[in-house]
């Protein structure tokens, strides 16, 4: 196994327009182009100093075949290598892992990626739907929607710690986002709402009910990476990458065997903490943002992540440790409950944890000094990616 | 700059309908084929953790196709990335992954099944935007008709030109065991073939393909485990022209030529013509061997049809597979070229081997007429 880096990598830039259910002012290239100036100058740079674009989003989502042709009206790839990267939901994330890969491997010096989704634009739910097994699934799959994992904690916790624990933990992603002016859904609940919420709140799936579940969103983000050298150069604050892991699993769920399989979320924290030293990583890391595309599974999978056991996780909700004045705050930005742009949703995490280290997250910022990130990203059939981004160069 | 080896390379049997194998039968198959050849394995120590696979959505009509992939590529508690171009694009990348040091084995696999959708310019509208392009029904098809009358006027390039373009093309496919059209052809058969999209005509494109195809990639360091005879990656490049038509010069090989610029320089070619003993490239219709071979530096500007007529696709032991005309499907035919070149390069090509090739040129192409363009070169 690898994994001793050619070169180090740095985020000097980072764009991002606003995220929203509509956006008919712009189309998917001028919307492409708007995060791409914003991280152009906020790299303080100019496209030509940009060596390589990867662009990625989900083609079936707005059905356009092979978009970064179109798109590079917008991307700024004229005359420049180009990679469409794509892995579903973690798209984003992926992009990351590349853009990473193709500056550390010495071929480009400066990559800038490219996360997007005009979701206003397609059907989401088919679109997903659309990824099943044509012969053995596809009439049986919703989309994202599913209560498995509700059931899982009801018949763990018991049903009133269980529901409250995921409305808790939705309200607090809402208290988040409402701190972030770009963050699409602001809905301004308070904690008071909870009892009423757990009932009124129109059901999905099961005990998945509509306010748990994440947004279709509009939107892109965009991060420029940087060889070392060339990121101290420009960079008064470069970001950098220490490691990333990407963790898929096979095609089928297998959630009626006897004893649950290791979630992929575990094995990619258990391989990224080992291989990079970290014991505790609760202490270790100052933020967190995490792909969680309901407020069940997020919750549930903050067990994963950090290798908790029994109910941890959920004590730790319970006594605010993983909000932002908490022992670890999780998605201060309001996390994908409140911001879902699909092929974008999975870069905003390591763009925000960027934005947190560098202390320029603005009215979500972290008041404590932030050095050590995790982001995290989600897709196909429960697949993980996890990245950490540090501070300073010393690890 | 270190080196990149190729340890193995397997293809599938390219048929116009491959309706009695799923693609994930056929992506099986390549697995297997490559694990007999090297003995790789996915041990989580000493095995491949990272995969770049190459499919497509819209031909597969499946959102994340790489998901019905995962199983037959090994991906499971494995990295699995999906190439969402021509697949030669995928070892550009499996390329950096190794050299950044993140990984030091790479697996590649990509399929693509042209016949499952009713039509491939069907597809292939769907690459234009909703607003201008996709109404007046432009797709790749069409695309190349216009870029095919925009350069042959350039380099004169007349309808004996192509026929014999394509006539070669069928000869060496049938020396291919894994092409897909080898019925052999008379120059006036495809001249008076019917007219498909002006000047492209039925026998000038290539036909509906199915095929998978696999690589195993590794370090220098690690590349003897898995082979004694490694290929090796020196050169990649890459390059992106403008979108809407009108605002490309055609018949220029704008993208072509930088691609080719930023592959030979790193791989240290000075002169293709001297150094480069055998091309493989991603001639979709007739017209775009002759153009992509000026592009590749190997004819001069604009002079196309001079270069055929003084044999130098024979001259260059260009497409010695038979070449995308014989039929390779979209979005794995880089890739397909590729292995066809690591064969050559090993003296594995059988019936189609040329002599002595120490040096090998791959290229491919993604979008409409050429839009976007990926050289690979490899070496012995």
């Amino acid at each position: 196994m690898a994994h001793k880096k050619n070169r180090h990598v740095g985020v000097v830039g980072i764009g991002q327009t606003e995220y929203s259910s509509h956006k008919e002012y712009q189309n998917q290239v001028e919307m492409v182009n708007e995060a791409v100036r914003a991280a152009l100058a906020d790299a303080n740079m100019t496209l030509n100093d940009i060596d390589c674009v990867v662009h990625g989003n989900m083609e079936l989502f707005e059905m356009v075949h092979q978009p970064d042709m179109w798109h590079s009206l917008g991307t700024g790839a004229f005359g420049k290598p180009e990679f469409r990267i794509t892995t579903g939901g973690t798209t984003g994330s992926t992009l990351v892992c590349a853009a990473d890969n193709l500056v550390a491997s010495g071929m480009y010096d400066v990559v800038m990626a490219i996360g997007l989704e005009k979701l206003q634009e397609g059907n989401t739910t088919g679109g997903i739907t659309n990824m099943a097994d044509p012969l053995w699934f596809r009439h049986l799959q919703t989309g994202a929607l599913t209560a498995t994992t509700a059931t899982m904690m009801i018949q763990e916790f018991g049903e009133e710690r269980a529901r409250r624990a995921a409305m808790k933990y939705r309200i607090m992603m809402d208290k988040h986002a409402v701190l972030n002016p770009r963050a699409h859904r602001r809905f301004g609940l308070e904690y008071e709402q909870m009892e009423d919420l757990m009932k009124t709140s129109p059901k999905l799936v099961g005990d998945l009910r509509l306010i748990h579940m994440c947004s279709q969103s509009d939107g892109a983000c965009v991060m420029i990476f940087a060889c070392e050298e060339k990121a101290k150069k420009v960079s008064k604050k470069p970001v950098w990458i220490r490691d990333h892991i990407t963790v898929h699993r096979e095609e089928m769920f297998n959630n009626f065997g006897i004893e649950r399989p290791e979630m992929t979320h575990h094995y990619a924290a258990r391989k990224l903490f080992e291989r990079n030293g970290i014991k505790n990583p609760i202490e270790y890391f100052d933020v967190f943002e995490m792909y969680d595309p309901s407020a069940w599974w997020g919750l549930d999978w903050l067990r994963e992540f950090f290798l908790l056991e029994g109910d941890e996780h959920i004590k730790m909700l319970e006594n605010d440790e993983w909000g932002l004045d908490g022992k670890l705050p999780v998605n201060p930005s309001g996390g994908v409950t409140s911001t879902n742009p699909i092929g974008a949703t999975a870069m905003i995490r390591p763009a925000e944890v960027a934005l947190q280290i560098r202390g320029d997250a603005g009215a979500h910022q972290l008041k404590r000094e932030v050095k050590h990130g995790l982001a995290s990203g989600f897709g196909g059939t429960l697949w993980t990616v996890l990245i950490m981004l540090e501070k300073d160069l010393k690890w | 700059m270190k080196r990149v080896a190729i340890c193995a390379v397997a293809q599938h049997k390219i048929e116009p309908d491959i309706w009695y194998k799923r693609f994930q039968g056929m992506l099986l198959d390549i697995l297997e084929d490559i694990q007999a050849q090297t003995g790789f394995t996915f041990d989580e120590e000493t095995g491949v953790h990272d995969i770049v696979t190459c499919s497509d959505d819209v031909f597969d009509a499946r959102t994340i196709s790489n998901a019905g992939m995962s199983d037959v590529v090994g991906a499971h508690y494995r990295g699995e990335e999906k190439m969402a171009q021509d697949g030669l694009n995928g070892l550009g990348y499996a390329m950096s992954m190794i050299l950044s040091g993140c990984d030091d084995v790479v697996y590649v696999a990509g399929h693509s099944k042209e016949s499952q959708s009713e039509s491939r310019n069907m597809c292939t509208n769907l690459a234009y935007d909703p607003f201008y392009g996709r109404p007046l029904g432009l797709d790749y098809l069409c695309a190349a008709g216009l870029q095919a009358r925009a350069y042959m006027a350039k380099s004169k390039i007349t309808e004996e030109h192509l026929a014999k373009v394509v006539v070669r093309a069928r000869q060496w496919a049938a020396r291919n065991p894994y092409a897909n059209e080898t019925n052999q052809l008379m120059l006036g058969d495809v001249m008076y073939s019917p007219m498909l999209c002006d000047p492209i005509r039925t026998l000038h494109s290539y036909p509906v393909s199915d095929g998978a195809v696999g690589l195993l990639l590794a370090s220098e360091e690690r590349a003897k485990e898995f082979t004694d005879n490694p290929v090796w990656i020196t050169g990649f490049g890459s390059c992106m022209d403008s979108y809407f038509m009108g605002d490309r010069d055609l018949a220029s090989n704008f993208a072509l030529r930088k691609a080719a610029e930023c592959a030979y320089k790193m791989a240290g070619i000075k002169d293709s013509k001297k150094t480069v003993d055998l091309v493989e490239l991603m001639d979709c219709y007739a017209y775009q061997q002759p153009m992509w071979l000026e592009g590749l530096g190997f004819s001069k500007d604009g002079m196309g049809g001079e270069f055929i007529d003084a044999s130098g696709p024979a001259k260059y032991n260009v497409n010695l597979s038979g070449g995308h005309l014989a039929g390779t499907p979209l979005i794995i035919g880089g890739l397909y070229r590729a292995v066809e070149a690591v064969l050559q390069l090993k003296g594995q090509a059988g019936e189609h081997q040329a002599a002595d090739v120490k040096c090998a040129v791959v290229q491919s192409t993604t979008g409409g007429a050429g839009q976007f363009h990926t050289v690979l070169v490899l070496e012995r």
